[in-house]
């Protein structure tokens, strides 16, 4: 028995002359959150449809539980879309019985701020409930690797502190989990990630190994308007923040050539996100 | 002069939407309103423009004419081209077609070379960048956007966000929903929204600085104490005394305190 979930070994695919997924290799271990992080179009979506066992790579390996994907992985698998994949007329009970049924078991009980919903209709529970049931319904029968899209989306701090501490319960109690997202505060919540651009792994590893030697520029420029305007002109990426402007990934002389040599800099460990775009090659 | 909400309530089918909102627009800066699916941020931002009428408080916006909307989603005309979407908006403002503002504006948004493509085979980010530059095209007084950069990624989100600066570099008074809380950082003002109230609200800066209590961080689930995940940690938060035993203490961030303020006003409500 391998501790392996899952894993890919230099898959690729492409559409016509479109690329999409260029030699990936990734590994999920039990009790671990792999976060797959990429901008829109970076290809998550037909990584994801590959690991499932749904599309097959041009090149490369897929591997569940130690064999290629088939119809007996999937049963292991429990997958949550970002729509969720619940039936909105029908109640949080009868979404739960109906999942449950189709993989053969008994459906799960409903505790914690469900507890009491289960004949509420799913069309009228808000949005972080609706996300725990999707949770709980893709969880029913115990797989052993998840895949979540973009889990906590739209969903407000309770919802979204409560549905992560379920997700790391899952993990804690030896799930697998993949969250595919562009989200930077859903990133930071996995234990490590894989940075997508263009259908290329560009960064991998824990927040604090991606972060090691991203830097950003800061300034406070009298006129900010008039400071972006120069940079823009000189190529370089400018991010405005409220009176500020940063500029990751770039070096002081490249900002002091176009501002002139006075300009006062402060240099500091760029965001996740700021580290993300440097990573993907634009801003 | 500031625009905006004091004390605004506006019910909806007999529902609050939104409860008690002050917020302000000043110009030249951008004011981020942050909220959650079905926080209240359409129902802000109809109000401020005068979509909807509030059932108390006062709003305070300039005419009609001197006001850039751009509702959620929606804003552009897909079966027309970008300059075709720019040029229709100039003259709905009585300025001509193709005017310099025009192409300063094709300009800056990066769509010149997409000028005669349909707006509806854009990419997300592009669509974004257009509906935004119409918003800016009559230079109103007021522009106010609804969740100019939902959906988009980092990316796009960052260009969304250097348009709207430049738009409050021309004097514009901004106005952007969205539901990322790390956008707050972009905007000089920000308002978090929760179930149709203001849950906090100031600078980035000035709300980091209102946590109350001590932070920690622990490998542990904590007792009793109010405690989130972050990662394969847990935060947790004593409010009034010293962290439990074996805590270690971490600076909040902004996600953290926005947490920490939806622990507090579920305790107290």
């Amino acid at each position: 028995m391998t501790s392996r979930l899952a894993e890919t070994s230099e898959i690729s695919k492409r559409f016509v002359d479109n690329l999409a997924v260029d030699g990936v290799s990734i590994s999920i271990r039990a009790g671990e959150i792999l976060g797959l992080v990429g901008a829109n179009g970076a290809g998550k979506t037909t990584f994801i449809r590959m690991l499932l066992g749904l599309l097959r790579p041009d090149r490369g390996q897929v591997m569940l539980f130690g064999e290629p994907p088939t119809r007996s992985t999937r049963h292991r698998l429990g997958y949550m879309p970002q729509g969720m994949g619940l039936y909105e007329d029908l109640t949080v009970s009868q979404n739960l019985d109906f999942t449950a049924r189709v993989f053969g078991v008994a459906p799960p009980g409903l505790e914690g701020d469900l507890a009491g919903l289960g004949d509420t209709l799913v069309a009228d529970l808000p949005l972080g409930l609706r996300r725990r049931t999707g949770f709980l319904a893709a969880l029913s029968h115990r797989p052993d690797l998840l895949v979540l899209d973009e889990p906590t989306s739209g969903v407000g701090p309770m919802g979204r502190a409560e549905l992560w501490e379920t997700i790391h319960d899952a993990a804690d109690a030896g799930a697998g989990i993949l969250v595919t997202t562009h989200h930077m505060d859903e990133a930071e919540q996995c234990d490590r990630l894989v940075l997508l651009s263009a259908g290329r792994a560009v960064a991998s590893g824990t927040v604090d190994e991606i972060l090691t030697g991203q830097r950003t520029i800061e300034l406070a420029p009298a006129d900010p308007a008039a400071a972006m305007a120069i940079l823009d002109r000189a190529g370089l990426p400018v991010l405005p923040t409220g009176a500020m402007l940063r500029l990751p990934g770039v070096t002081t002389a490249s900002v002091r050539a176009a501002l002139g040599g006075d300009v006062s800099l402060t240099e500091s460990r760029s965001t996740l996100e700021e580290a993300f775009m440097s990573l993907a090659g634009r801003v | 002069m500031t625009f905006g909400l004091t004390g605004v309530t506006v019910e909806i089918g007999g529902k609050t939407a939104i409860e008690a909102v002050d917020l302000e627009v000043e110009p030249g800066a951008i004011t981020a309103v942050i909220g959650a699916d079905g926080a209240g941020k359409t129902t802000t931002s109809r109000t401020l423009v005068g979509l909807l009428s509030p059932t108390a408080g006062t709003v305070s916006r300039p005419n009609r004419a001197a006001i850039g909307y751009q509702p959620e989603a929606a804003g552009t005309w897909r079966d027309l081209t970008v300059s075709e979407n720019l040029s229709f908006v100039a003259r709905a403002h009585g300025l001509a077609a193709a005017s310099a503002r025009y192409r300063e504006l094709l300009e800056v948004t990066g769509l010149g070379s997409a000028a005669e493509r349909l707006a509806g085979e854009l990419s997300g980010g592009m669509r974004q960048k257009l509906a935004v530059a119409m918003a800016m095209l009559p230079r109103p007084e007021l522009t106010v956007l609804d969740e100019p950069t939902t959906g988009l990624d980092p990316m796009s989100r960052a260009e969304v966000w250097r348009l709207l600066a430049r738009a409050a570099g021309e004097g514009t008074a901004v106005l952007a929903t969205t539901s990322y809380l790390n956008e707050a950082e972009r905007a000089s003002h920000v308002v978090v929204l929760d179930a149709g109230k203001v849950l906090i609200a100031g600078t980035a800066l000035s709300i980091r600085g209102s946590f109350r209590g001590l932070l920690g961080t622990t490998t542990i689930r904590p007792g009793e104490a109010p405690a989130w995940r972050r990662g394969n940690q847990w935060r947790v938060w004593a409010p009034d005394g010293p962290l439990p035993q074996g805590a270690r203490r971490a600076e909040p961030d902004l996600e953290d305190v926005v947490t920490a303020a939806a622990f507090a006003r579920r305790e107290a409500s």
